[in-house]
């Protein structure tokens, strides 16, 4: 999978509170949590934001709540990928059973705001066409890629012998 | 080849014989509440699934929102009614017949030691205080073990903690956590699991050790566990009754001597004053005292971290025949309903009431901003809650500290950050 957008920089510690407010969890609709994403710590970054474009973070993106609106609402953004130097554990199991692509890279942080990215995921590499850079990121282990090709986790369940209709 | 607990839980409950790095393990329980449930019944029926794995290991328990705060709320717990009745799942509970989750669960008998249980909370972790396997999870995952009764994990890393010493008086539980946090941050155990043990452990009261491992999440972890022992099965006895079936097999929930530990982490509690996590993480702990300047709008004791009857118990008798301060809000947070009723039954509520707190609902509402102890811009909090991110409690502009009960009453009479010891002299 190809993916290419400009960089949106955040730093450590992105907790998902911050991605999308409590307030706002009585909704389960992606377009509208989108247009809150992030809403308490960048007000205007929804606003920012092109279909296609690329989160950046430091480590731990994602920590506190279980809350999968917080993926969702990224997804909803019209973003195609985070890339951060560490996602806490429930939002990167969220992440994958959404189908929200996310790529570890310990290099993140020389990734600048609005540097225009290149990202082949199948083979784990990451262009920065704007700094003119690579890096190689590591490749998801069988077990999650069986679920990231399926499409997420409820379209693997149904390809797993023995689940039920 | 040694195991600890939460090694064994796991390898219990998939069809294997040795664990490898994933595992796609049975459930025997799984739940979600008023804010998380709903998304996964819609990921349920978009998933075209049209049956439940088993009626009764699934539970619906609306505590977030509720008593609704408005429409949206009420449409909410009315999704998870009607596909709870369709589907004749018989754990769902509104508001009333239920409370916080973490504290009703237990009550209630939903999860026992050494069962692997998954919530779409995150705060779910506070079952592994029982010695079972508990994980926080989301939406989807939760849409997938009501339909096929099992869910991935990666099979983590373990961290062991020993706390050693005898605490000083007004140190509890939280304050053992709170000091962990800050030791290791909010990412020391980030995809490990955290078992907490020693002879500081051995001596907390059950209430006590669920506050511990309530919070394993604010260092990152998959979830906390502690081996049950003496005080588990008797409290879960007095507060389960019939509910609670004690098994041979639950003695066996222990750690192998040899088992093997990513990073062990010795505390010596004997030193420890009583903690306070400042805006906005819960790593970032400072001993009470060094914050004695910082003002208060409003205090919450309760919630699914310190809202049982232990910890209500404390704050009454810190607050007992003493004023709130003038401008500040003491707001009381009982855990459930069951709690609420003690509280009325040991004369609590008539403390609370008489020192000028007002007493919500069973309910998770100011923990999360959710609604009954909103923060407007600027104002400060002292909260037994979990969490002080930005804008947790309301405004962005609001600043949220976390304490254990005793600190939180004691400020609630000065109206700044205060040591119990100030006022009950």
């Amino acid at each position: 999978m190809l993916l290419k957008g400009k960089a949106h920089k955040f730093g450590d510690d992105i907790n998902t509170d911050d991605i999308i407010a409590a307030t706002y969890l009585d909704s389960q609709d992606e377009k509208f949590l989108g247009s809150k994403c992030m809403e308490n710590i960048d007000v205007g970054f929804a606003k920012r934001v092109n279909q296609g474009d690329i989160i950046v973070a430091g480590k731990n993106f994602g920590c506190g709540s279980s809350r999968e609106h917080a993926p969702v609402s990224i997804k909803g953004l019209g973003i195609t990928l985070v890339i951060a130097k560490s996602f806490a554990r429930i939002f990167f199991r969220n992440a994958i059973n959404i189908g929200l692509p996310i790529v570890e890279l310990k290099e993140a942080d020389t990734i600048a705001t609005n540097d225009t990215l290149e990202v082949d995921l199948s083979v784990g590499l990451i262009r920065n066409i704007t700094q003119d850079k690579t890096y190689k990121t590591s490749v998801f282990p069988d077990f999650l890629s069986g679920i990231i090709i399926s499409g997420g986790l409820l379209k693997w369940v149904k390809t797993q012998k023995g689940g039920r209709k | 080849m040694p195991l600890t607990i939460i090694e064994k839980i796991l390898l219990s409950h998939s069809r294997t014989k040795v664990l490898g790095d994933f595992v796609n393990a049975d459930v025997d329980f799984c739940f979600g509440n008023d804010i998380t449930a709903p998304l996964a019944v819609k990921e349920f029926i978009k998933a075209g699934f049209n049956s439940v794995f088993d009626t009764k290991k699934i539970g619906f328990i609306c505590d977030h929102f509720l008593p609704a705060r408005d429409a949206k709320a009420a449409n909410n717990v009315e999704l998870l009614r009607s596909f709870a009745k369709k589907y004749k799942i018989k754990n769902f509970y509104d508001i009333h017949q239920c409370g916080v989750e973490h504290v009703f669960l237990i009550e209630r008998g939903l999860i026992q030691p050494g069962q692997l249980a998954i919530g779409a909370d995150s705060h779910t972790c506070t079952m592994g205080a029982l010695g079972a396997a508990s994980f926080g999870v989301g939406s989807t995952d939760l849409a997938a073990a009501i339909h096929q009764g099992k869910c991935w994990f990666k099979v983590p890393e373990i961290i062991k903690f020993v706390y050693k010493g005898k605490p000083k008086k007004w140190v509890s539980g939280k304050d053992f956590i709170l000091n962990t946090i800050g030791r290791i941050g909010v990412d020391g155990a980030m995809y490990s699991a955290m078992e907490f043990s020693g002879p500081a452990i051995r001596k907390l009261n059950m209430e006590a050790r669920f506050t511990m491992t309530n919070m394993a999440i604010e260092a990152g972890g998959k979830t906390g566990i502690i081996e049950p022992d003496d005080i588990t099965f008797s409290y879960l006895k007095s507060a389960q009754g019939s509910r609670f079936k004690f098994k041979k097999t639950m003695l066996q929930l222990k750690s192998d001597k040899g088992a093997k530990y990513k990073d062990t982490v010795d505390i010596n509690v004997a030193d420890l004053e009583p903690q306070v996590a400042c805006p906005h993480l819960p790593s970032n702990v400072k001993p009470v005292r060094s914050l004695n300047k910082v003002k208060l709008n409003q205090v919450v004791i309760g919630s699914c971290t310190n809202g049982r009857i232990s910890d209500l118990r404390i704050a009454a008798k810190v607050l007992k025949g003493r004023p709130v301060k003038k401008g500040v809000r003491a707001i009381i947070l009982p855990g459930s309903p069951s709690v609420y009723k003690q509280m009325e039954k040991e004369k609590l509520l008539k403390v609370f009431l008489d020192s000028g707190c007002i007493v919500t609902p069973p309910t998770c509402g100011p923990c999360l901003g959710g609604h009954s102890g909103v923060l407007a811009k600027g104002e400060v909090a002292l909260a037994t809650t979990n969490r002080n991110f930005i804008g947790r409690m309301g405004s962005p502009e609001s600043f949220v500290y976390l304490s254990s009960p005793a600190v939180a009453a004691a400020s609630a009479l000065s109206g700044r950050i205060t040591h119990p010891e100030e006022v009950c002299k």
